[in-house]
């Protein structure tokens, strides 16, 4: 029978077919693959020498190390190496903006499950027993778990006592103090200081911490190098940030640590930050044989970071009329043990926190702290999640005091072309805010559901285990619309690479695209593709696989890689093209000023011309590499929050229609209907899937998802505990895309993947507050929550 | 350590393995076949739907051993080299995925679902319990293929892909004799 | 480590007698979670998917005697007219794929609170059959669960199987979970009415250290359906109301991960009213050929 050993050779590259230009539902090129099993996720990746690589990690969330005794561990037969943080050969600790967190625990662990220890072996069975003999002696600390607790005590118990070093990722703007528990603390200003209103509404919310519960659990293959370094295979969601800090790690030059991405089984944020990375490259180093790592299910819930949870008090004052006069916020998100890209969170929950509205005068004060909780950081939606809860909440409380509709508040209020944000920055392209909101008001609901001796327990809350057949079930319907930063803000230098060759093979004219942008799933492959036959008129374009080989793509992710990487292969293959074009200018002989590139000729309609591309080229490839950035961002200023800091908003609105039994406090989501502005759909199929997708992560976050921490512990590292929504729990959608084009952005697009992850949960929300009543301040809504107990 | 035959996708191959290692191990680790995915190795996720006999399970909550001699089929035992499964192309069709780690799984899945259905297995406790099975709406599909989770939420174009395999033939969409492979 | 997979009945009790800490395993719902994680390194498995008498169920002595080996799919496409109340439970276990393979045995050796079989095999009154080289015996399900994860199951004994009257009247079961799918219960009811000998059965799970019966609303119920059998008259919504409570009552939950004590102690009064509210419905029709 066939074996396919996933060798590294066998990392994802894709082949195009014909078709699949800008605007169609072009097919994913890895979809073959994907569908007969073949597609080399991480943890398929296999090499017949290869050893098992785990990691001891820290039981307390806050501890001293007094010592580490790995002789027993050493002494298991099949162990080829044990690891501490003394084996680090660079520095010793790392982090995405703020260097903070250690590669290997040195004196102090800081949250449940920190890497203390490492060990790879001859068979994971091997390494995992041996790593359980490893004797680490701690003197057991009081951890600090409440963020504003943290905040209130500075000198307290500090979770941190040292300047952390700051790394040349850090934003400019990033208040960063290295001292003490704050993380970053984000002042917006605007208008009147004491503002007064006719009508005041104050609510206090709470959001769990939510995780990303990516399907394919953490994994690499480290292979050393034949010059010394490694090579790593890693499902990841930005090569190059994880190769700065891994060479930072291993004390080596770029050229000596080459990454290439495998398979993702998912990222959603969570790959952004290091995992098994350094580990995996220490242990191959170390034992001169290559080594895998894959993670559990239950470690994976303790090897990346979360979704920041967060406290809030708004306070909302409006005219009687229903003008927002004043916004007050305070906002706290809970960083946990290490920064991971709180600074970022804070700055998009600070500036983004009001919601796509129009607010004179703002006062908003937005903390990250740092406790000795799980460390939290990069989650689709990033600090917008959070927000939305509570100032959708606080639009529907001030309709209900204003006794108006909520959706005509909402539109009052909305945010449109020209308006000026709390942070001063004058919307400069589409905000089709209110168009959202009356598109999904003029969409029809869902029938009633039939009850007594019709009922289908399908459509019931609690479903086939039988909990009702009509009684106490009441249905809601909510309304919620969000925005979201696409792209790296703050005067962040965001840009992407594209190298792109186009060569004739065996007769045909072939495109070939290389960048580093990482394929997660969201068919960043195809839009490539889809680019590169739009500009240079060719069908066969080849995606060469991901790696450190071509220059930074920057993260997949804050919905940015189909603008900015998407910007990147536009630009290359506008290079390319012109290259071609000037060659077919020299043959032809004339100055033809309607050369285009199409169906792999040289095409002019004026001069009847249709140059095979074989002629032009010849045997020679052009290439290009291209890197490029979208307009600059500002820093904001440290006293107001002011500046233009953000490069393009993303804006969708969510209805939610859900039947609430109300003496169970069982939730059934009926329908979930999305409106959203995507500039231009490059794809208009994954754009669906990317709606579909965020909708389903923001109606789990809403209902069922939650990170349970009790004293620094995570009480429940599973899929049986930890539960997200099944295909009963996410019901079928109805969904408009918009498309009016941002004029800044490549082809007018939008970045799409978050919007629609932050205003799903707020509609579910006021969907089952519509149902029941109850002011619900706190999310994932627990049946406790709905029925008192 | 115990020897244990195992039959998958029509390839008979004896295995020498310790008897504590789940079929998604031997399948994963012992005959490479890396199609089967390790979600969650707690019977939570879905991911390693296989089928044994035809009968969709869970590859992690079940020991090799037990299934010696048993025929497994496994996502690369459907479809034929150079064609793929109708199933596997209607998920093309209908992007059913996205990263596509749950895709095995919801794959074979659906092709037992569909087997379940055909010879009457019904769905719903009541008020049909006894009843014969009902027709596969998109609703029944939705129940019917509740043990795979989707991560991205590809469910829409998961249940599209289903019930158009089922709507356009039933049968088509059996395990096909992987002897050929 | 050893594997043991016999053939026969005999085979199987002999192995299990000649080593006492093996660890038997059948769909491996449970089994293989604890041996994935390391939680579980067990020195000896017993498989007993091959034994042939495992994996049928008859009619015996008027009880329907399910073989421990005969998985919750089985249950349900085959036994749902006989035993709607386990077939009901069985619809809520996991998912198709573990309902193909997960046995009500298998739910019964665990012992669990949260096992999803037992609130529906207490409200039927059902019997465990356990044998060992000794013989064999029949333990009331209701002492079978002697606490967390613990059984009357001796150290030499294996679960044959589990027997249960059919219905003789309506039944119902009841789960409260936090998902519509893949879920353990948070609290779970079932109910069986028997108007042949004028009783009723419940059976509470996932809201005490062990699945347990509710006598007290068991007495009550019996007691407010004297005549009412006969006439098929409307339960009072009092009597419902009660009923509840006094089940409520029955339950000694905690606080986890899945839901508070106080909550569980809820649901459950409103699941009992309301499948008692659906059984006497059913019963008044005069047909309750679906629970």
């Amino acid at each position: 029978m066939s074996t396919p050993t996933r060798t590294p050779a066998g990392a994802p590259s894709s082949v195009g077919g014909p078709g699949g230009r800008i605007g169609d539902d072009a097919q994913r090129p890895d979809g073959v693959l994907k569908v007969r099993g073949e597609f080399a996720y991480a943890s398929d990746l296999w090499m017949d020498d290869m050893l098992w690589g785990v990691t001891l990690r820290s039981p307390h969330p806050y501890a001293r190390i007094r010592s580490v005794d790995v002789g027993p561990a050493l002494a298991v037969p099949g162990v080829h190496a044990v690891l501490t943080s003394d084996d680090v050969p660079g520095e010793k600790v790392y982090g995405l903006e703020l260097a903070d967190q250690p590669v290997l625990a040195l004196d102090v662990v800081r949250y449940q499950g920190e890497p203390v220890a490492l060990v790879a072996a001859d068979h994971p069975d091997t390494a995992r027993r041996a790593a359980a003999r490893i004797v680490v002696d701690y003197d057991v600390w009081e951890p600090v778990t409440d963020a504003r607790a943290a905040l209130g005590h500075p000198t307290w118990n500090q979770v941190h006592d040292a300047p952390a070093a700051v790394t040349e990722l850090s934003r400019e703007s990033a208040h960063l103090h290295p001292h003490g528990n704050l993380v970053r603390h984000l002042k917006v200003r605007k208008g009147d200081p004491e503002p007064t209103a006719d009508v005041v509404v104050v609510g206090e919310y709470e959001v769990g911490m939510q995780d990303q519960a990516f399907l394919g659990p953490e994994s690499g293959l480290a292979v050393p190098g034949e010059d010394g370094g490694v090579d790593l295979y890693v499902a990841t969601q930005w090569l190059h940030v994880d190769q700065r800090q891994i060479c930072s790690a291993l004390a080596m030059p770029p050229e000596k640590v080459r990454l290439t991405l495998a398979g993702v089984g998912g990222a959603f944020g969570g790959r952004e930050d290091l995992s098994m990375h350094v580990h995996a490259c220490l242990l191959a180093l170390h034992t001169g044989k290559p080594v895998k790592m894959s993670y559990n299910r239950e470690e994976s819930f303790f090897g990346h970071v979360h979704r920041h949870p967060a406290t809030m008090r708004y306070e909302h004052g409006a005219t009687r009329d229903g003008d927002l006069v004043y916004v007050k916020a305070e906002i706290f998100l809970d960083g946990g043990a290490y920064a991971s890209s709180t600074p970022a969170v804070v700055g998009n929950a600070g500036t983004m926190g009001l919601g796509p509205y129009v607010v004179p005068n703002v006062h908003v004060d937005c903390y990250g702290a740092y406790t000795n909780n799980p460390p939290c950081g990069a989650m689709r939606g990033f600090g917008s999640v959070q927000t939305a809860f509570a100032y959708e909440a606080q639009m529907d409380a001030l309709a209900a005091e204003l006794g108006m509709d909520p959706v005509e508040l909402r539109c009052r209020n909305a945010m449109e072309l020209g308006s000026e944000t709390p942070t001063g920055q004058v919307v400069d392209s589409p905000a089709p805010v209110a168009e959202l909101l009356r598109r999904l008001v003029a969409m029809p609901l869902p029938p009633e559901p039939a009850t007594g001796d019709d009922v289908d327990l399908r459509h019931m809350p609690g479903g086939v285990s039988n909990t009702t057949h009509g009684e106490g079930v009441r249905r809601g319907v909510g309304y919620a619309v969000a925005y979201k930063n696409v792209a790296f803000s703050e005067g962040f230098d965001d840009y992407s690479t594209a190298r792109v060759r186009l060569e004739v093979v065996g007769g045909e004219a072939v495109a070939t695209v290389h960048t580093a942008a990482a394929e997660v799933g969201q068919g960043l492959v195809t839009v490539e593709q889809q680019i590169a036959r739009t500009e240079l008129g060719v069908d066969a374009v080849v995606v060469h696989p991901k790696d450190t080989a071509v220059g930074s793509a920057g993260s997949s992710s804050a919905s940015r890689q189909t603008y900015v990487t998407g910007g990147a292969v536009k630009a290359a293959c506008e290079a390319v093209r012109g290259r071609v074009l000037e060659r077919a200018r020299g043959l032809v002989g004339r100055p033809a000023g309607d050369l285009r590139l199409d169906g792999g000729k040289v095409v002019s309609d004026l001069e009847g011309v249709a140059l095979p591309l074989a002629d032009v080229l010849g045997d020679d490839a052009v290439e290009e590499t291209v890197e490029w950035r979208h307009r600059p961002t500002q820093a904001l200023d440290p006293d107001t929050g002011q500046g233009f800091a953000h490069v393009q908003y993303a804006f969708s609105a969510h209805r939610a229609v859900v039947d609430v039994d109300t003496e169970l406090g069982l939730v059934k989501v009926v329908e979930m209907a999305c409106t959203q502005d995507v500039g231009k759909a490059i794809n208009p199929q994954a754009v669906v899937g990317q709606i579909q997708g965020g909708t389903a992560q923001g109606l789990g976050l809403a209902v069922m998802e939650e990170i349970l921490v009790r004293d620094g512990r995570v009480q429940n590292p599973s899929f049986t505990d930890y539960l997200i929504p099944t295909v009963l729990d996410m019901p079928p959608m109805r969904i408009e895309v918009l498309e009016y084009a941002d004029p800044h952005a490549p082809y007018g697009l939008r970045g799409v993947g978050e919007a629609p992850n932050i205003s799903s949960g707020p509609a579910v929300l006021a969907a089952i507050r519509q149902a029941t009543g109850l002011p619900l301040r706190r999310v994932p809504v627990r049946p406790e929550h709905l029925t008192g107990t | 350590m115990a020897e244990v035959e195992l039959r998958v996708n029509g390839t008979s191959s004896r295995v020498q393995l310790d008897p504590r290692v789940s079929l998604l191990d031997a399948l994963r680790e012992r005959l490479r076949l890396t199609g089967t995915k390790k979600g969650c190795d707690q019977g939570a996720c879905g991911a390693c739907t296989v089928l044994v006999d035809g009968e969709r399970i869970l590859a992690c909550l079940a020991l090799a051993v037990q299934y010696g001699g048993r025929e497994i089929t496994t996502v690369e035992g459907l479809g034929r080299p150079g064609r793929l499964h109708p199933l596997q192309e209607a998920f093309i069709r209908f992007d059913g995925f996205q990263c596509g780690f749950c895709t095995s799984g919801q794959i074979c899945s659906a092709v037992g679902m569909l087997a379940e259905h055909r010879a009457g297995v019904p769905s719903v406790v009541t008020p049909r319990l006894a009843a014969t099975a009902t027709p596969l709406s998109e609703a029944e599909i939705r129940e019917r293929m509740s043990g795979n989770l989707c991560r991205c939420g590809a469910y829409d174009g998961i249940v599209d892909a289903i019930q158009h395999v089922a709507g356009v033939d039933d049968r088509a969409a059996t395990a096909e004799p992987a002897a050929d492979r | 480590m050893e594997f043991l997979q016999p053939a026969t009945w005999e085979e199987a009790l002999e192995a299990r007698a000649a080593s006492r800490d093996a660890v038997p395993i059948a769909g491996g719902t449970d089994v293989m979670v604890g041996i994935n994680f390391g939680r579980l390194r067990p020195a000896l498995l017993l498989d007993l998917t091959r034994v042939p008498e495992l994996q049928q169920w008859g009619t015996d002595d008027g009880a329907v005697r399910l073989g421990a080996g005969v998985p919750y799919a089985r249950v349900i496409t085959e036994l749902g007219d006989r035993l709607p109340g386990l077939a009901m439970a069985a619809r809520t276990i996991g998912s198709p794929q573990i309902r193909n393979r997960g046995t009500v045995g298998g739910n019964l050796a665990t012992a669990s609170p949260a096992g999803d079989a037992h609130p529906a095999l207490l409200a039927a009154g059902a019997e465990v059959e356990v044998a060992s080289v000794r013989g064999t015996r029949r333990i009331p399900v209701a002492d079978f669960y002697r606490g967390v994860k613990r059984s009357a199951l001796a150290d030499d004994e294996l679960v044959a199987a589990v027997r249960i009257p059919p219905r003789t009247g309506p039944q119902q079961y009841s789960k409260i979970g936090t998902r519509n799918a893949m879920v353990i219960a948070v609290a779970a009811f079932g109910l069986a009415l028997h108007p042949d000998r004028r009783a009723v059965g419940t059976g509470i799970g996932s809201a005490a250290p062990t699945p347990r019966r509710a006598p007290a609303a068991e007495e009550f119920l019996a007691g407010e359906l004297d005549g009412l059998w006969e006439s098929r008259a409307e339960l009072p919504p009092a009597t419902a109301a009660r009923f509840g409570e006094l089940v409520a009552g029955a339950a000694a939950p905690i606080d986890d991960v899945r839901g508070t004590a106080r909550y569980r102690v809820h649901a459950l009064s409103v699941m009992a009213r309301r499948t008692l509210t659906w059984a006497w419905a059913d019963y008044r029709k005069g047909d309750p050929a679906c629970a």
